[in-house]
C-alpha cells in the first residue's frame, strides 16, 4: 500500500524529433556555440555583423521552429504533456545546466564584463561577444556596444521570439495573444528601441537617466536618486528630461494606483513590464516550478513587502541627501523649503495611508501596514533631527551606501541571478513574487482596493490542481476555487494561465464592482436547502 | 468524545470530514486502503500525462489533516460489525465507531468478458489502477478501449499523450450516446477524429481478449469478428459501487448501499454517501446511484450536517456537470436528455470551425428553459441556476446570453449569431441585451 511509482521515467518509447524540431535545435545550438566561444575565449569574430546575424537568428528562429515542430498538427489546446517527464522542465540535468549557464551569464554581466570583451581592446574597443554587437549598436545609437547593450538585445530577442512561441502554443486564445503582443511591443519599442534611439539623438548628453517610459518607480529604484534627477533637469537634456520626470511621477502617483484599481496589477506585471515579459515568454515552460505551500506564501509576504518598504525608505534617504543644501540643484528653480515640504508631505501621506490600511484591513497581513507606518514615522523623526542638526546623512547612514547595498543584493543577486538565472529551478516569477517592490506596491492596491478578481464558476471545480500547478506566482488557486471563492490575492499577476488550463471552465479573470469581490462565505451552489450553503 | 469513522477518502468522505470538523469537536478518523492523503480522482489522468505530479493532485498540504484533527489510517476494512460498532482492519487493531460513514466509491465494471483478467487488461478508477496502467503501458504502441464514455475518453487522451495508438470500441451508434443527444454526440466525435492515432469503432463490442504465452494481451476479437492487435485493453464501460466487503453483512444493499433521503442506511448510525450510495427512492429526475464528483461533494456536505445534529435530507438542486473531451470543454446546466422528453424541443447552434455547440432545451408551449449543453464555450453556473430556479423562458436566457458568457476576456463572441439564428428558426423577436455585470442580473427577478 502506498507505493509510489516514479512516473518520470515512464514514456520511455523514444520520441523521434521531426525535421522542424531538428532544424530549430541546430540553429539554437549554433547560436549557443557562438556565444560560448566568444564568451569563454574572448575571440573576436569578423565580420562581426555576419556572426551577430547568425547568433541572433539562431537565438530567435531556433526556439520558434522547435515550437512549431512540437505543436504543429495538434488541435489548439493545452500543451502540457510530459512537462514533468522532461529533464529541462522537471529540474533534471538539462534544467540544471540551463540554470548554471544563465547564472554564469549574469555573474559575468554584473561583475566580470571583461569576459564578454566589454571595452577590453585597444583604446577601449570591444572584443569577444560584445564586439559582435557593435554594428547594431552603431546603427541604433551611433556608439559602440557595451555589455548592457548586449544584454538588452538578448533580452528583447528572447521576449519577442519566445513570445511568438508562446502565442503559437496558446493559439486561439485571444487573451494570451493580445497580452503577448503588448508585452512584445512594450519590450521591443518602449524598453529597447526608443531608449537607444533617443540616446543616439543625444537625449542623455547632460547625464544618464532611464529612457524607458514604463520603467516605473519603485521598480526603477533609481528614479529619485539625486544624479538621476539632475540628469533630467540638466539644460542639455531638455525638453525630454523634464517630460520624463513629470511622466515618471504621474506614473507612480496616478497611473499605477488608478489602473491597478481598474484592472488589477496585471496591466503592468503581465502586459507592460520587462521582467514580467521575460517571465511570460522565455519563462513560460518553468511556471509550474513555483512553490505553492503556505510556508512559501508566508515568506513571500514578508520578503516582498520588506523590500518594498526598504526601497521606499532608501528613496527617501537619497532624496533627503539630495535636498540637503550641498547637492540641491533643483534650488536653481525652487527654494529648499519646497523640496523639504514635498518630502515630508509625501512621507506623512504614506504614513497616513499605512495607518488607514492597518485599521481598515483584515487578517494578519495588515501588520505589514503597521510596520510601514512605524518605519515612516521613524524616518520623519530621524530626518527632522538631522535637518535640525544640519547633517546631510539620513538616519546617520550615507544614503549612497544603502543604495549600493540594494544594487548588489536586490538588483543583481535577487532580480538577475535568482530571478532569471534560476528559472529552471525555482520557476519564472521568483523576482516578481518575492522581490519586486513595484509588485508589492500594486499588490496592496489589488488586495484592498481594486475591481479585479478571478471569479470561480459556481460549483464546477473538481479540485484537479492544474490551476495551482501552473500558477507562476505560487498561488494555491484550487484552495479558493474548490470552495467556490473568488481569488483575490496581492500576488496575482493576471497572466490568465489558470483559466486556460482549467479543464472545467471554472476560472475567469474579471473586473467588476467591489461589492462581493471577496466572498468569504461562498455558497457552493447545487444543493437546495443546505443551511450554511444556501441562505 | 464521539468517534466518527469514515471509510474512504475520496471527495465524499473528505468533504464530510471537513464539514463535521467545522461544526463540531468530534473525533474524526478516515480509513482508506487507496492512499494516505486525499487526492482528486478526476485528475489522475494528468499525472500519467505529465502535467502534474501525484502530490500536485492532492488538494490539501499534508499538515492540513493534523491541524484539523482528522486522523488518517491507511488500511483496508475487512469487516464491519454493526452490532458492536466495530471495524476489523487488515493490519490495524479493531476500531470502534459511534457513527460510521461509508464512502467507499466505485470500481470499474467487468462484464465477464472472456480474458478480462489477463495482464494488460484493466480499468481506471483508483490510484492503484493508475500505477498499474503506468506499468502496463510501458513501451507499448497499441491499445484498445472498451466503452464510449468519460473514463474511456480520458484513457484515450492519456494513451495518445504517450504516442500509443488507440482503437475505441463503442457499443452505441454515437459517442456517449446514453448521456448526449445525437447532435452533441456527433459533435464530440468530430472533435475526437481530429486527433491522430485514435480510431473510433461504433456499434462494436468486445468479444474476447486473446493472450500471448505469458498471459499478456496480444490482440482482441470484436463481436463482428475483427481482430485488433494490442498490448493493452482499457475497460471503461462504467463503474459500480465498491461494496463487496459489505455484501455478507446485515447492511441492506442492492447495486449500492441503500439509503434514505437523509443518507442513513438500515443500520443505526451508519450512513452511505457518494458513488457507493443508492437511493431507495430516486430524487426528482435523478438516477438512484450518482457517480459524479459534485454529487459526492454535496452528499458529504449533507451527511455532515446530520452528524452534527442538524438533520438534513439530500436535496440536490438543478443538475450540472462538466467534462473535457481532449481539447473540447463541455458544461451542462439543467437537463438535456439523450432522448427528449414529451413536450421538449431543442434549439441547437453550432460553429464547426470554432468548435462551439450550444444545445438549448425548452418547453414547446410554455417556452420554459429546461437545460443546456455547451461545448467549447464556457457559461456562468450561477445565472443558469437562477434561471432554472425561476423557470425563465428560453427567450429570457437568450436575451442575457452575453452576461452569462464565462469565456476569458477578448474571446470571440457568438451571441449575436446565436440569437439571430434562434429568431429565424422559431420566428421569434428576441433582442440581445448588452453585457451587464452579472452580479446585477442575479438581483433582478426574471
Amino acid at each position: 500500500m502506498g507505493t509510489t511509482i516514479n512516473y518520470s521515467i515512464a514514456g520511455d518509447k523514444t520520441q523521434n524529433l521531426n525535421l522542424m524540431q531538428k532544424l530549430g535545435l541546430t540553429l539554437g545550438a549554433i547560436s549557443l556555440f557562438i556565444l560560448l566561444l566568444t564568451w569563454l575565449t574572448g575571440l573576436t569574430l569578423t565580420p562581426n555583423w555576419l556572426y551577430l546575424f547568425i547568433l541572433l537568428f539562431g537565438f530567435s528562429a531556433g526556439p520558434v521552429l522547435y515550437a512549431i515542430g512540437t505543436y504543429k498538427g495538434l488541435p489548439a489546446g493545452i500543451k502540457n504533456n510530459g512537462v514533468y517527464f522532461n529533464s529541462l522542465t522537471n529540474r533534471g540535468a538539462l534544467g540544471w545546466i540551463g540554470a548554471i549557464i544563465l547564472t554564469l551569464f549574469y555573474v559575468c554581466l554584473y561583475w566580470y564584463g571583461d569576459w564578454f570583451g566589454d571595452g577590453t581592446g585597444a583604446k577601449g574597443a570591444n572584443e569577444g561577444t560584445v564586439a559582435l554587437f557593435d554594428p547594431l549598436s552603431q546603427f541604433m545609437r551611433g556608439a559602440p556596444a557595451d555589455k548592457w547593450f548586449l544584454y538588452g538585445t538578448f533580452y528583447t530577442v528572447a521576449i519577442v521570439f519566445l513570445g511568438v512561441k508562446f502565442m503559437y502554443k496558446y493559439r486561439k486564445n485571444r487573451y494570451h495573444f493580445i497580452r503577448t503582443v503588448v508585452v512584445m511591443f512594450s519590450q521591443l519599442v518602449l524598453a529597447y528601441i526608443l531608449p537607444y534611439v533617443l540616446e543616439g539623438l543625444n537625449a542623455t548628453a547632460g547625464g544618464y537617466y532611464s529612457l524607458n517610459p514604463v520603467n516605473a518607480w519603485p521598480l526603477n529604484s533609481d528614479f529619485l536618486t539625486g544624479y538621476r534627477i539632475d540628469a533630467r533637469i540638466a539644460p542639455e537634456n531638455q525638453p525630454l528630461g523634464v517630460a520624463y520626470m513629470v511622466w515618471g511621477i504621474i506614473l507612480f502617483l496616478i497611473v499605477t494606483p488608478f489602473v491597478t484599481y481598474l484592472v488589477g496589477k496585471r496591466w503592468y506585471c503581465s502586459w507592460f513590464c520587462g521582467c514580467g515579459g521575460l517571465a511570460e515568454t522565455a519563462g513560460d515552460n518553468f511556471r509550474h516550478l513555483s512553490d505553492k505551500s503556505i510556508k512559501a506564501w508566508k515568506i513571500e509576504r514578508w520578503l516582498v513587502h520588506s523590500i518594498m518598504v526598504f526601497v521606499m525608505l532608501m528613496t527617501v534617504a537619497v532624496m533627503y541627501s539630495y535636498f540637503s543644501k550641498s547637492e540641491f540643484k533643483l534650488m536653481m528653480y525652487f527654494p529648499a523649503w519646497v523640496g523639504y515640504s514635498l518630502l515630508f508631505g509625501l512621507l506623512g501621506l504614506a504614513v497616513l495611508l499605512f495607518l488607514f490600511l492597518y485599521f481598515k484591513g483584515k487578517g494578519k497581513s495588515r501588520n505589514f501596514m503597521l510596520v510601514g507606518a512605524v518605519i515612516g514615522m521613524v524616518m520623519i523623526i530621524s530626518m527632522l533631527f538631522s535637518y535640525l542638526g544640519n547633517s546631510s546623512q539620513a538616519f546617520g547612514i550615507n544614503s549612497n551606501t544603502i543604495k549600493k547595498g540594494y544594487g548588489f543584493f536586490v538588483g543583481a543577486i535577487f532580480s538577475g541571478i535568482v530571478g532569471v538565472g534560476f528559472y529552471p529551478l525555482l520557476g519564472n516569477r521568483v523576482w516578481c513574487r518575492f522581490g519586486c517592490p513595484m509588485a508589492g506596491y500594486m499588490g496592496i492596491i489589488q488586495r484592498f482596493k481594486s475591481r479585479f478578481r478571478i471569479t470561480t464558476n459556481g460549483g464546477q471545480c473538481i479540485s484537479c490542481g492544474n490551476c495551482s500547478t501552473y500558477c507562476e506566482q505560487g498561488i494555491d488557486v484550487r484552495a479558493y476555487a474548490q470552495k467556490g471563492q473568488n481569488i483575490v490575492r496581492a500576488a496575482c499577476v493576471g497572466c490568465g494561465v489558470c483559466t486556460s488550463v482549467c479543464p472545467r471552465g471554472v476560472l475567469k479573470l474579471e473586473n467588476g464592482p467591489e461589492e462581493g469581490r471577496v466572498n468569504d462565505n461562498p455558497i457552493i451552489i447545487g444543493h437546495e436547502g443546505h443551511p450554511t450553503l444556501r441562505r | 468524545m464521539e468517534h466518527v469513522v469514515i471509510i474512504g477518502n475520496g471527495i465524499a468522505g473528505v468533504t464530510a470530514a471537513r464539514h463535521i470538523r467545522k461544526k463540531s469537536d468530534k473525533r474524526i478518523t478516515i480509513i482508506s486502503s487507496e492512499s494516505k492523503y486525499f487526492f482528486s480522482r478526476t485528475a489522475l489522468m494528468y499525472v500519467y500525462m505529465g502535467h502534474m505530479r501525484f502530490e500536485d493532485i492532492q488538494p490539501y498540504e499534508n499538515h492540513f489533516w493534523k491541524k484539523n484533527r482528522i486522523d488518517l489510517i491507511e488500511d483496508y476494512v475487512d469487516e464491519v460489525d454493526f452490532q458492536s460498532k466495530t471495524l476489523k482492519l487488515l493490519q490495524t487493531p479493531p476500531i470502534h465507531y459511534d457513527q460510521l460513514i461509508l464512502a467507499t466509491g466505485s470500481k470499474p465494471n467487468k462484464f465477464g468478458w472472456k480474458g478480462q483478467d489477463f495482464h494488460g487488461v484493466q480499468g481506471l478508477y483508483s490510484k492503484k489502477d493508475l500505477d498499474l496502467m503506468e506499468q502496463n503501458t510501458r513501451g507499448i504502441s497499441e491499445a484498445v478501449l472498451v466503452g464510449g464514455g468519460l473514463i474511456g475518453v480520458e484513457m484515450a487522451e492519456m494513451l495518445l499523450s504517450r504516442n500509443i495508438n488507440v482503437t475505441f470500441l463503442i457499443r452505441e451508434k454515437t459517442f456517449w450516446g446514453n448521456a448526449l443527444p445525437e447532435s452533441d454526440s456527433n459533435f464530440v466525435t468530430q472533435h475526437l477524429n481530429r486527433h491522430h492515432g485514435l480510431t473510433l469503432l461504433f456499434e462494436e463490442e468486445l468479444d474476447e481478449i486473446i493472450p500471448d504465452n505469458s498471459k499478456r494481451v496480444k490482440e482482441i476479437k470484436t463481436k463482428s469478428g475483427k481482430i485488433i492487435p494490442c498490448q493493452f485493453v482499457g475497460l471503461a464501460a462504467g463503474v459500480s459501487p465498491n461494496i463487496d466487503f459489505l455484501k455478507k453483512s446485515e447492511l441492506e444493499t442492492d447495486k449500492g448501499i441503500l439509503v434514505n433521503p437523509d443518507l442513513s442506511t438500515n443500520q443505526k448510525d451508519v450512513y452511505a454517501i457518494g458513488d457507493c450510495a443508492q437511493f431507495r427512492t430516486p430524487i426528482n429526475d435523478r438516477g438512484p446511484v450518482e457517480q459524479v464528483w459534485y454529487t459526492g461533494r454535496m452528499m458529504g456536505e449533507t451527511v455532515a450536517q446530520t452528524i452534527v445534529g442538524n438533520k438534513l435530507n439530500y436535496q440536490p438542486s438543478h443538475w450540472f456537470n462538466s467534462a473535457k473531451f481532449f481539447d473540447l470543454e463541455y458544461q451542462t446546466y439543467g437537463r438535456v436528455w439523450a432522448k427528449p422528453k414529451d413536450n421538449e424541443t431543442s434549439f441547437i447552434w453550432k460553429n464547426d470551425k470554432e468548435e462551439v455547440l450550444l444545445h438549448f432545451v425548452f418547453d414547446k408551449d410554455s417556452k420554459e428553459f429546461k437545460g443546456i449543453n455547451t461545448f467549447g464555450l464556457r457559461l456562468r453556473h450561477e445565472l443558469f441556476e437562477k434561471w432554472l430556479n425561476e423557470k425563465a423562458t428560453i427567450q429570457h436566457v437568450l436575451k442575457y446570453l452575453k452576461t452569462a458568457n464565462f469565456e476569458p476576456e477578448f474571446f470571440k463572441h457568438f451571441e449575436k449569431e446565436i440569437v439571430e439564428s434562434f429568431n429565424q428558426e422559431f420566428d421569434e423577436k428576441v433582442e440581445l441585451a448588452p453585457k451587464k455585470w452579472w452580479g446585477k442580473l442575479m438581483k433582478d427577478k426574471v
